[in-house]
């Protein structure tokens, strides 16, 4: 069963004049902003290249992952085990290889994975992802679940990712160029034969296509993605943890993508940056007598992300969108 | 490894798997029948669990407790049938995932509320609260034989109700084909209220029983809620048979993984997994 | 002279205890359409499904151009010419027109996808592919409909395009599943007037119940009853066989 979906892929006028907007705004910030704030939006960049990694997945071929988190930890882990006790390492080379890494785990695994479909597919993304969260959890060798310290930021020719400013340009370049890559990948051929999967895997095998190299190929790009976006959380908080492996982030995922809206790449941007805010706003709510507001944040989110898939199922980019007559 | 202890762990192991047999077979029958994955499965074992405390606590029998929690949680099955999963049957599986997820929130923030968020233990039965001994520094529990002994009787009871009875002929013929099934006259809308229910049901019981050896913390359904997952994929959709065989190899996996291989023990189940994967994509006795 | 471009040989399906199949043999030559009937359960439909891949032959083998193709996915065979249509039209609703014909005219000319290449063309510039969806548009009579939303078609346009769809791959071997399903006497007589003049460059396989249509295109004709061949031969020879009379053609629809 599929979510009827029409011409997400393109983008309306009012949708690219956001973007547009949005975009020269996230490079002209750190000029006017807080170091809070400029923290707190490169972590909004970094969820929204993990939620478009995921659209790929999600949006555009229509696999529902509930184990894409495996491969944004990962990536994490792979930069604490390069990062050397006193010194810093250089993000040239960690950075290619953590994305190489959580890559190469998703093509093993989607190896297994995506030779299943529907239910099965659900599920079994979400085994993988806790066997590696396990994986990590029980051996102390790995961290445990105490988890790893990345005691110095990498650098590169004094580029330094402790510096917040280089942090947060690294991570806009690397938004931008997930983006467009993206973006161009849902016209390329690659792309429209994913969409025909998601519409109908059974003819567009029947055409010639051979699915299974398709959806595997997706999946490992995704990997990759999330992987990169993983990377920057590392550098960034200096500490990663079997939690960023686990099932909540997967579903934070999940939750920014329908809030934005799937299959468009734009919908994601849009949504992480809406989930993460909506995420403050709900941890700062007040306490009302005995019930601290904000401790349920959680709850808050689920109803919120329950609302929109009742109401609006193609999430924020759903109602940017004009009504097309086939619709 | 000794005999005891090998005897101790295959106890183990059925005894496991029997667990996992009693939350998988009512997931697999509502995957297979209904459609519907829900993730919110595993929150019916907590509550079971938290019902055998609260029950316990008032009334100190954890007989009456069994008793009483089935009943609720028979009641529960059938009202969230009729007022919530009814109606994700035909919405796409994404919806239904964030759906239950939401659902999982919902049941953690009432138990918080209600019980809160410590661990809490629960009494065993006076009269179970012995071992057996088995050699001078091995024993037994009584308690894990009665559990043992309760699971496979209705492991026992399931499988005749499936294979023998009436009943048990349109559960799955709803499995196999729904729509052919309500060709031939079987009302559809009962039979899913009932299989709900019966899963429900099931799983409360396992949380209920489990509660005296685990104790009842938070987010205690999400562990056993990726296990059923395992099992129900190793069996196939829809498949009570499928269930209890791939819930006793995952039993015997896991526990004798955890003796033999303890730093690999969790992998080892999931390695299981991807292995009949790659042969059976869609589970060994997949319909 | 004129060597069979698809084969079957004794192909058999089982399911349980029922063989729905039971020993069927036939071959497509080009410029030739071989039409297969039966009643209701006479076993077309599995059997066009073990020709096209879409099912697993219990025994027996296939051979496209010449090569065993016997277990071959259909994506495979379909790479290697053969094409097959729907009895339930089978087209991407939400797309259109062109949008679906450009997607199965890229289908054996498109790169393997992990090729970083295919990643960042773009799919609507390729100018082989646009002449083949064309080429498509246009033997199927879709010009106007172009720009129009698959799901928005006409049951009878729909079925145009799910042809269509077969023609953009440029098959040498098609298979056609009850095309005419669903159409009403002037939609059926564009569609016939259609697969004739695909009989040049294809060897056609054509299952359906229009006897009209059928009398009006076969070169041969097969009748299947209970999984089994019980006639095969030129069509005025079969219509007045009186097996077949007895087993099929007394109960006909028209």
């Amino acid at each position: 069963m599929n979510t009827p979906q029409t011409h997400l892929a393109s983008l309306p006028i009012s949708v690219k004049l956001i973007l547009v907007l949005g975009l020269s705004g996230l490079l002209a910030f750190p000029f006017v902003g807080q170091d809070f704030y400029i923290q707190m939006v490169t972590r909004m960049m970094i969820m929204s290249i993990f939620a478009m990694s995921l659209d790929l997945l999600q949006g555009i071929t229509g696999l529902v992952s509930l184990g894409h988190a495996a491969y944004f930890g990962l990536a994490g882990y792979v930069l604490a085990f390069m990062s050397p006790a006193d010194s810093g390492a250089s993000w040239l080379t960690t950075l290619p290889l953590a994305v190489l890494a959580s890559g190469f785990a998703a093509l093993v695994i989607g190896f297994f994975v995506v030779r299943t479909g529907g239910i099965y597919f659900i599920m079994v993304t979400m085994a993988f992802a806790q066997m590696i969260y396990y994986l990590f959890f029980d051996n102390k060798f790995l961290g445990g679940s105490d988890g790893l310290y990345i005691n110095v930021r990498p650098a590169v020719l004094g580029l330094d990712l402790e510096n917040k400013l280089v942090l947060y340009y690294l991570t806009l370049i690397c938004l931008f160029l997930t983006f467009f890559f993206l973006r161009r990948l849902i016209w390329s051929p690659f792309g429209r034969t994913l969409n025909g999967i998601r519409l109908n895997e059974h003819r567009t095998q029947a055409l010639g296509y051979n699915s299974f190299h398709y959806k595997l190929t997706a999946f490992t790009l995704a990997g990759a993605l999330a992987g990169l976006a993983g990377y920057l959380w590392a550098a960034q908080s200096g500490y990663v943890n079997p939690e960023l492996m686990g099932f909540h982030m997967s579903a934070h995922a999940i939750m920014m993508v329908i809030l934005g809206g799937m299959g468009n790449v734009a919908g994601a941007l849009i949504g992480a940056f809406g989930f993460e805010l909506f995420m403050h706003l709900f941890k700062e709510l007040p306490q009302i007598g005995e019930f601290d507001l904000g401790k349920h944040w959680q709850l808050w989110m689920g109803s919120l992300i329950v609302l929109v898939v009742i109401v609006a199922p193609q999430g924020l980019m759903g109602m940017l969108r004009p009504r097309h007559h086939n619709e | 490894m000794d005999l005891a202890n090998f005897l101790i762990q295959l106890l183990n192991s059925v005894q496991y798997g029997l667990l996992l047999f009693l939350l998988a077979a009512g997931l697999t029958l509502i995957f297979g029948i209904m459609g519907v994955v829900n993730l919110a499965h595993g929150s019916f074992y907590m509550i079971g669990a938290y019902l055998a405390y609260a029950f316990t606590g008032v009334w100190n029998s954890l007989l009456w407790a069994l008793v009483v929690g089935t009943l609720i949680s028979i009641v529960l099955g059938w009202v969230l049938e009729k007022l919530l999963f009814r109606h994700f049957y035909q919405r796409p599986h994404l919806d239904q995932v964030l759906l239950t997820f939401g659902l999982i929130y919902i049941f953690e923030e009432m138990r918080s509320m209600i019980w809160g968020d410590d661990v809490h233990s629960v009494a065993a039965p006076e009269a179970l609260n012995w071992s057996i001994t088995l050699t001078d520094t091995l024993s037994y529990p009584a308690y894990r034989l009665f559990m043992l002994a309760i699971c496979a009787m209705l492991a026992l009871g399931l499988w005749l109700l499936i294979s023998k009875t009436k009943l048990g002929m349109k559960i799955r013929a709803g499995a196999f084909n729904i729509d052919m099934a309500q060709a031939l006259g079987i009302n559809i809308v009962r039979l899913h209220t009932l299989v709900f229910a019966m899963g429900v049901a099931l799983a409360a019981l396992g949380g209920m029983l489990v509660a005296p050896l685990s104790s009842v913390y938070p987010y205690m359904g999400s562990q056993v809620l990726i296990m059923c997952f395992v099992v129900v994929v190793i069996g196939g959709i829809g498949s009570v048979r499928g269930a209890l065989t791939a819930a006793l190899l995952v039993g015997l996996v896991d526990t004798f993984g955890k003796v033999l291989l303890p730093q690999f023990a969790s992998m080892l189940v999931y390695m299981l997994m991807a292995l009949v994967l790659l042969f059976k994509p869609e589970g060994l006795f997949k319909q | 002279m004129n060597e069979p471009l698809f084969e079957a040989k004794q192909l058999c399906k089982q399911f349980g205890g029922l063989l729905a199949v039971n020993g069927v043999s036939l071959s497509l030559h080009k410029d030739q359409l071989h039409a297969v009937i039966g009643p209701n359960g006479a076993g077309k439909t599995t059997l066009t499904h073990l020709l096209s891949g879409d099912m697993a032959t219990t025994s027996g083998e296939l051979w496209l151009k010449g090569k065993p193709v016997t277990g071959w996915p259909k994506h495979r065979l379909a790479l290697h010419g053969l094409g097959r249509s729907y009895q339930k039209t089978n087209v991407f609703l939400p797309l259109t027109v062109w949008e679906n014909l450009m997607l199965a005219a890229q289908a054996r000319l498109a790169q393997v996808p992990f090729n970083p290449f295919s990643w960042f063309k773009q799919a609507d510039n390729n100018p082989a592919v646009i002449n083949r969806a064309e080429r498509a548009l246009n033997r199927a009579g879709l010009t106007t409909v172009r720009d129009q939303t698959a799901a928005m078609l006409s049951h009878g346009i729909q079925r145009q395009l799910e042809i269509a769809m077969v023609l953009a791959t440029e098959p040498e071997v098609l298979l056609l599943d009850e095309p005419l399903a669903g159409m009403g006497a002037a939609e059926a007589a564009t569609m016939v007037e259609l697969l004739r003049g695909l009989k040049k460059d294809h060897a056609m396989l054509l299952v359906e119940h229009d006897m009209d249509a059928v009398f009006a295109l076969a070169d041969v004709l097969t009748v299947m009853v209970n999984g089994i061949v019980i006639a095969s031969g030129r069509p005025e020879a079969i219509r007045s066989d009186a097996k077949v009379q007895a087993a099929y053609l007394g109960e006909a629809t028209t």
